[in-house]
């Protein structure tokens, strides 16, 4: 187990990692990624129960994290990296010909610690709940975790599985939700108001933890501790996560721009000079 | 060509109080008309008790597509998934994580096309073991009409990288194949008919994936058929036997991984061909053919199959007839190719 302020160094040099995959690959994701950095961290360095080094892909006995969001790939790489998964120096071939760090998620590419392709969205609480009841059918009482976007919630098959999993009493299972009100055409209240979410996932019988601040590190461990000690009791778990997009540097902050367009190799030293390097060093 | 024509019909003049003896026409009798779910709904349950890992889940049609026996013998193994088709193809691809072979059943249109981009991306990138039972697919569903008579449902499947499509031609195939779907590691989509039809080949006969069938020698045209159109198509070669036309029947009941090598060599044989499928011209089992065949040996070839259009309501067996699936639209494009030869 990590102190939270090893974790707040690590996510600062995740960050850092983030800025570097995407604007060496003039392509990719950073906004998201920087956002929920925190979050990604806090699971695979404290809350998860996982083991890296030893990959497998029915994960016995071990937890599992669905990305449903994949278009977050720098954030779940550089901490898969970071966290043992695979060499970190791996991280310069994100998006790259002949790269296992694919644009978004894949399996057919052998990455240790994926198990499912994802970027076409709202699929991973689908698999993520299939997942939950399989643990279930095989005596396997660890754990399932899933992470969306929030824009992501407009996707029908969301709230069949929200549906599904209310009223089948999935409590092996925690999904978290970025709710940082950011999409590619805008603010989600711009596109398409998402409403009480909490009021939401309790009307689908689901227990509701909210982390007001999921860009504080003591908060993301506090409220994944509380989710986690919810499961087990006959309903699924929602976390609603408010974090902002671009987190950690002041010009990305916020600006939905971010969610797809990277920093530009002039704009970088200003950007980075923002999160300085820690211990652990750059890829 | 017209020499080769002249020359059957004289031998059959020749030779017709001994064609019994001469020909090699087998005989399929129907030994009672059943349906390819049934089949499915029969071997699901087989394949459960051969394997515990076997699940099934489906999207309240367990009656329908007959996996109400599997969930009364395996209650804990059975995942109703309520009206929501594309969570349901999700949690089968959670499911096989865990090593469970999760059959996923409901009808054929809405558990391929509805869910296509589900399909391609949990189950056909991510090559997940999971198999896809389409029933009530194809034109012979009748009545319910065009929204739930899907024809396009092998290209697309056929489409995915992956992706291992099958199309048994009767009930006991179907049986067959769904215990070998079972034991096939990756995806499979079983595609199914909904109405009685024909049950002609050998019960409890193996079913090998990708390895096509020959039901019938001949050696003037080849009929290419899968689905209820096999049938169809034993019962052309009979009408053309008694025309002094040597039909092959070859039952094409895995459309992908195709056997090439059967295909090729059997157009190589008889230098006509003439495929047979419930289902549209484009992207079935005649463009997989046809395909093969352009690029190993091309031959005359025409197609038994929908061209460009929706269903509509009807009986089964108006449906097929109007449609042109019948043995007799058989004859006719064996006669037409064979002009080409």
């Amino acid at each position: 187990m990590k102190t939270t302020t090893e974790l707040q160094t690590i996510a600062t040099q995740i960050r850092r990692d983030i800025l570097r995959m995407t604007t060496a690959a003039k392509s990719g994701h950073p906004g998201g990624s920087m956002g929920t950095a925190d979050w990604m961290v806090a699971m695979q360095f404290n809350i998860m129960k996982h083991d890296p080094k030893h990959f497998t892909m029915d994960g016995k006995g071990q937890d599992m994290l669905f990305v449903s969001q994949g278009h977050i790939t720098p954030v779940i790489y550089s901490t898969m990296a970071r966290v043992g998964y695979f060499p970190v120096e791996e991280l310069k071939t994100f998006r790259k010909f002949g790269t296992r760090l694919q644009g978004h998620p894949s399996t057919e590419h052998g990455l240790p610690g994926i198990r499912m392709a994802s970027g076409s969205l709202g699929q991973g609480m689908s698999v993520g709940i299939g997942a939950a009841l399989g643990k279930k059918m095989t005596g396997d009482d660890s754990l399932v975790y899933t992470l969306h976007g929030d824009g992501e919630l407009q996707e029908g098959q969301i709230w069949e599985a929200v549906m599904f999993a209310g009223a089948k009493h999935v409590d092996n299972y925690i999904a978290t939700i970025d709710f940082n009100h950011q999409q590619i055409d805008g603010t989600t209240m711009q596109v398409m108001d998402l409403g009480d979410l909490k009021a939401k996932f309790e009307a689908f019988q689901w227990k509701v933890v909210v982390i007001a601040n999921g860009n504080d590190m003591q908060q993301v461990l506090d409220g994944m501790a509380k989710a986690k000690a919810l499961t087990g009791q006959g309903a699924p778990v929602a976390v609603i996560l408010t974090t902002e997009m671009g987190y950690g540097v002041d010009f990305m902050q916020g600006i939905n721009k971010y969610h797809g367009a990277v920093v530009s190799e002039e704009d970088l030293p200003k950007a980075l000079a923002q999160l300085p390097e820690t211990e652990l060093g750059d890829f | 060509m017209e020499v080769n024509g002249h020359h059957y019909i004289n031998t059959f003049i020749l030779n017709s109080k001994f064609l019994n003896y001469f020909n090699n026409m087998r005989t399929y009798e129907n030994q009672k008309s059943k349906e390819l779910r049934a089949g499915m709904g029969e071997g699901l349950v087989e394949a459960g008790k051969q394997n515990p890992d076997v699940v099934a889940l489906t999207a309240d049609v367990k009656g329908s597509v007959k996996m109400d026996g599997f969930a009364k013998e395996f209650p804990d193994r059975f995942v109703q998934c309520g009206i929501a088709e594309a969570n349901m193809v999700g949690i089968a691809a959670g499911l096989s994580l865990c090593g469970k072979v999760p059959f996923v059943g409901g009808f054929a249109e809405f558990v391929t096309g509805r869910v296509y981009d589900q399909i391609r991306q949990v189950l056909a990138y991510s090559n997940k073991n999971v198999k896809i039972c389409g029933s009530h697919a194809g034109i012979s569903l009748g009545e319910d009409g065009a929204t739930h008579q899907t024809m396009e449902d092998i290209a697309l499947m056929k489409a995915l990288p992956n992706m291992t499509v099958l199309v048994p031609c009767d009930f006991n195939q179907a049986k067959a194949a769904t215990i070998a779907a079972a034991k096939h590691v990756g995806p499979v989509y079983l595609r199914l008919g909904r109405s009685k039809m024909p049950n002609f080949t050998e019960e409890g006969a193996p079913f090998e994936i990708g390895k096509a069938q020959l039901l019938n020698e001949g050696s003037d045209v080849t009929l290419f058929a899968c689905g209820h159109l096999v049938w169809e198509a034993l019962e052309a070669a009979k009408a053309l036997e008694a025309e002094g036309i040597k039909a092959e029947v070859i039952n094409i009941h895995t459309i992908k991984p195709l056997d090439k090598e059967a295909i090729i060599a059997s157009a190589r044989k008889t230098r006509a061909v003439v495929t047979c499928e419930e289902h549209l011209f484009n992207g079935g089992l005649g463009d997989s053919v046809a395909q093969t065949l352009a690029m190993n040996c091309p031959t005359p070839m025409e197609y038994v199959a929908v061209d460009d259009k929706f269903g509509e309501s009807g009986t089964p067996d108006e449906m097929l007839t109007n449609y042109g699936l019948r043995a007799k639209n058989i004859v006719e494009k064996v006669h037409a190719v064979l002009k080409r030869k």
